[in-house]
């Protein structure tokens, strides 16, 4: 056991430091919370392309870097530390290329990784649907085979970054008579197509994130399959688990995190600092506990899976935690504010540029997306401890 | 980076966990509890036998060389069989002292005596005040002659009542000192009182209890960061410890949801009782991973004031969320005294609250944090 990382681990950390404040007092951008989901700046993105840090896990054949996931999930933290705005490479990044790596044919993996390496693949993730959330195999978007092509009819929703995508990654029924898991695909393709179109939702906070996507007629080559037809619901289970498994489960909102410390150091009531404060200290302290502990637990799965294992049961307790932290942070800086915290980013008077406001009311839907926590205990209680099914 | 045990490791949580399954069946932990002394002879024999009481200290004082997170993994398991006894009052909370800060001749002398099960020992820290902070200690020594004299209540003395050597931290004339007192004597008084554990804490009362010099462990009038490290290295122990209670506790509970069967089916099939037992093993997996990092930290001496505070105010709250679902789970029998559960229970509870609770030691997080 030896829980300090190695020197070049710590000289990495370093250096992605140094490019992220560089890149923050050049004005370039600011750091704020849900920046990996939300913050798309395609100029950031090809920045850290041009350092290689776009596929730093996939194998060097493949023009990856053939780095360790702990390495990726240093690159990772540091980019969520200083809320950097990463949203255009994230999912591309994170997990589309590697489904490539691991599904595509030699063709799609020359043709569409060094795409993604280079930061130009904005990803969609095209899986729910207004009928089809947990239960997504119940799933009704059709693709119908048509000669060398397949026929995509049917709706998405959720699709967070929509408003930006041009690839999507598509989950579709392939086999309308077979048992419902059994007749599903998975297909990667460029959205500038006729009869696709994308309507924005707005979201709790008023921001538009996600997105509704309709597809009518879409026809799209049959080289957009990726992996094995009427497997994809297996696929994407595996995929699941590494979409999972990220620091973004934990640190989503952490900028607000050194916000709200900084803040109880610097604000006065009554003459003392608020971190003076007994209550205050009590809050904080144990944020930072709840904090620590989720970080033990995401870099016990980095190191799941730098030993080839898919990080399945780990990324659900993982993740459930890590939400479970983000929404708690959220509402306990909100409470630290006191009447303050209820002033919204546009508003006079607002402290930390309303970042508790945003987080409060995003970080309900982290709970929900890529696995609401009911279904992700579910997974921890059958297939870690056991439970019996009936 | 690395969080899997070493192949040494995995042999010895193996091993104690057999030899004490096999030794230590809760009909024996009951005998032990309610016994006088509060530990069986013939188990602290074999256990010396095996090795365990040495088992972090050099091989000249009789030890096996190996480390602190090594013992970290006994420590869990003695957690998870709910050994009773003097073993972390002799090993951690003396042997480690002594290791650390003894003079050459105290070392020679004291720790082959522990690494042969000869000698127990124990640590008086605490008092009626009840407080683990220097202000807590009123207990003075003073100096006379070639001689300290001692005189004082310690309260909440663990195995106070078998031991053969005491490490009592005092008040002198510039601050606090360390002293191995030997327990015969003269002067003082051990009263045992009565616990949610059935452990053995104790009221000693010193009366003019004559030291001699010698006895005097580390430096005079230097000895409260020295108990700042007892009680971090104490708070670790009993992080491990508390890990394989609660880990027992959630093994015990999945396997009684499998088997209990109401409306036809088995407990563990529905959704709520699955959600608490994933809730259960989220607290297990976080208290764990946490104990074995300040584990891992004491082991290698690296400053980990604050890894310590994160394990042990993790642990106490995780270990009450943790035994409350495990009865819940448990139902009726659960609450009985001859099942199980209630050892976890009460233990869980009592290492809570010793060595620091969650709010002595989110005020360490929070110094830590600049606040
Ligand atoms: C911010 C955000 C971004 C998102 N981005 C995307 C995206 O990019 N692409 C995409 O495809 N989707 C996205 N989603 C959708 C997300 O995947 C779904 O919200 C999620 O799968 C849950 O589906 P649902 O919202 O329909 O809720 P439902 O499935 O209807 O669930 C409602 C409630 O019922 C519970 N429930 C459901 N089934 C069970 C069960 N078996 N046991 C116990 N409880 C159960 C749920 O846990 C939840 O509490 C996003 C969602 C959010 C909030
Ligand atoms: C202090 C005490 C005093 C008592 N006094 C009396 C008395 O005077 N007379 C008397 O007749 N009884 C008495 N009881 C028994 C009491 O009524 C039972 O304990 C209670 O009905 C639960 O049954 P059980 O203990 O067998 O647990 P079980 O029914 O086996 O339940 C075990 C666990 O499974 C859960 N569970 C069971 N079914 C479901 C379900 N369908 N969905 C979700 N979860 C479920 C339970 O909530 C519980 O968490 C007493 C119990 C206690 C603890």
């Amino acid at each position: 056991m030896d829980f300090r990382l190695s020197e070049e681990q710590d000289k990495f950390r370093q250096e992605v430091r140094d490019f992220l404040e560089g890149e923050i007092k050049q004005g370039l951008w600011e750091p704020s919370c849900d920046a990996w989901i939300m913050g798309h700046n395609p100029e950031f993105t090809k920045r850290v392309s041009q350092k290689d840090w776009i596929g730093l896990t996939w194998p060097k054949e493949y023009g990856g870097q053939g780095r360790s996931y702990v390495d990726r999930l240093i690159l990772t933290e540091e980019m969520l530390r200083y809320g950097a705005p990463a949203a255009c490479h994230w999912f591309a990044d994170r997990q589309i290329g590697g489904a490539v790596v691991h599904y595509g044919t030699d063709q799609q993996k020359k043709e569409l990784l060094p795409m993604i390496l280079k930061g130009e693949a904005y990803v969609g993730l095209g899986m729910s649907e207004p009928d089809a959330g947990s239960d997504l195999a119940s799933l009704k978007t059709k693709a119908t085979e048509d000669g060398d092509d397949f026929i995509i009819d049917g709706q998405k929703t959720w699709t967070s970054g929509g408003g930006n995508m041009n690839w999507i990654y598509l989950v579709a029924r392939t086999d309308p008579d077979a048992v419902k898991h059994k007749g599903i695909s998975e297909f990667f393709f460029k959205t500038d197509l006729p009869g696709v179109s994308v309507t924005p939702i707005e979201d709790i906070t008023g921001g538009v994130h996600f997105n509704e996507v309709f597809f009518e007629n879409v026809r799209i080559p049959k080289t957009s399959l990726i992996g094995e037809r009427n497997r994809g619901f297996y696929q994407i289970l595996n995929q699941l688990d590494y979409e999972r498994s990220g620091m973004e489960r934990l640190m989503a909102n952490y900028p607000l995190f050194e916000a709200v410390i900084k803040y109880s150091k610097e604000t006065k009531q009554n003459g003392k600092p608020l971190a003076e404060d007994p209550l205050v200290r009590a809050k904080l302290a144990q944020l930072k506990i709840e904090f620590e502990i989720g970080r033990l637990h995401m870099y016990r799965i980095a190191m799941v899976m730098d030993e080839g294992r898919a990080p399945n049961w780990e990324s659900s307790m993982s993740k459930v935690y890590g939400t479970a932290f983000e929404q708690h942070l959220a509402g306990a800086a909100i409470e630290i504010l006191g009447l303050y915290g209820q002033l919204s980013p546009e508003s006079k008077r607002v402290p930390m540029r309303g970042m508790a406001y945003h987080s409060y009311l995003s970080s309900k839907g982290y709970s929900l997306q890529a696995g609401s926590s009911e279904v992700l205990k579910n997974i921890l209680a059958l297939r870690k401890l056991e439970l019996p099914n009936q | 980076m690395n969080l899997a045990l070493s192949e040494e490791q995995e042999m010895l949580k193996t091993m104690a966990r057999d030899v004490l399954a096999d030794k230590l069946p809760k009909t024996a932990v009951k005998e032990i509890e309610e016994s006088e002394e509060g530990y069986s002879a013939e188990l602290w024999k074999e256990m010396a036998g095996l090795g365990w009481m040495g088992l972090a200290f050099p091989e000249k004082y009789g030890g096996s060389g190996m480390s602190f997170l090594d013992l970290a993994m006994l420590l869990e398991e003695m957690g998870r069989a709910c050994l009773p006894g003097p073993y972390f009052s002799t090993v951690v909370l003396s042997g480690f002292t002594i290791l650390d800060i003894g003079t050459d001749g105290q070392k020679d002398e004291y720790l082959p005596k522990i690494s042969s099960g000869e000698a127990i020992f124990t640590l008086a820290l605490t008092e009626p005040s009840a407080s683990y902070k220097e202000s807590g200690i009123g207990t003075k020594a003073a100096a006379e002659g070639d001689s300290y004299v001692i005189s004082g209540t310690k309260l909440f003395v663990p195995d106070a009542n078998v031991a053969d050597y005491i490490l009592v931290a005092a008040r002198t004339d510039k601050g606090i000192t360390l002293f191995i007192v030997d327990a015969k004597s003269p002067g003082i008084s051990t009263t045992v009182l009565k616990t949610i554990a059935n452990d053995k804490l104790c009221e000693v009362v010193f009366d003019k209890v004559k030291v001699p010099k010698d006895n005097v462990l580390g430096e005079p009038d230097q000895g409260w960061p020295e108990v700042e490290k007892i009680i971090q290295r104490a708070a670790v122990g009993k992080c491990c410890e508390m890990t394989g209670c609660i880990q027992q506790a959630l093994d015990m509970t999945v396997e009684y949801a499998k088997d209990r069967k109401q409306y036809g089916r088995p407990i563990g099939s529905f959704q709520v009782i699955q959600h608490y037992c994933a809730d259960m093993a989220t607290d297990v997996d976080g208290t764990r991973l946490s104990a074995y990092q300040a584990a891992w930290m004491v082991s290698v001496g690296l400053p980990c004031t604050q890894e310590v505070a994160i394990a042990k105010a993790w642990a106490g709250e995780a270990c009450q969320r943790v035994m409350a679902l495990a009865h819940q789970i448990h139902g009726a029998i659960g609450v009985t005294i001859d099942h199980d559960l209630q050892y976890y229970t009460r233990r869980a509870k009592a290492a809570e609250v010793s060595f620091g609770d969650a709010s002595f030691h989110r005020e360490v997080v929070a110094r830590e944090m600049g606040l």
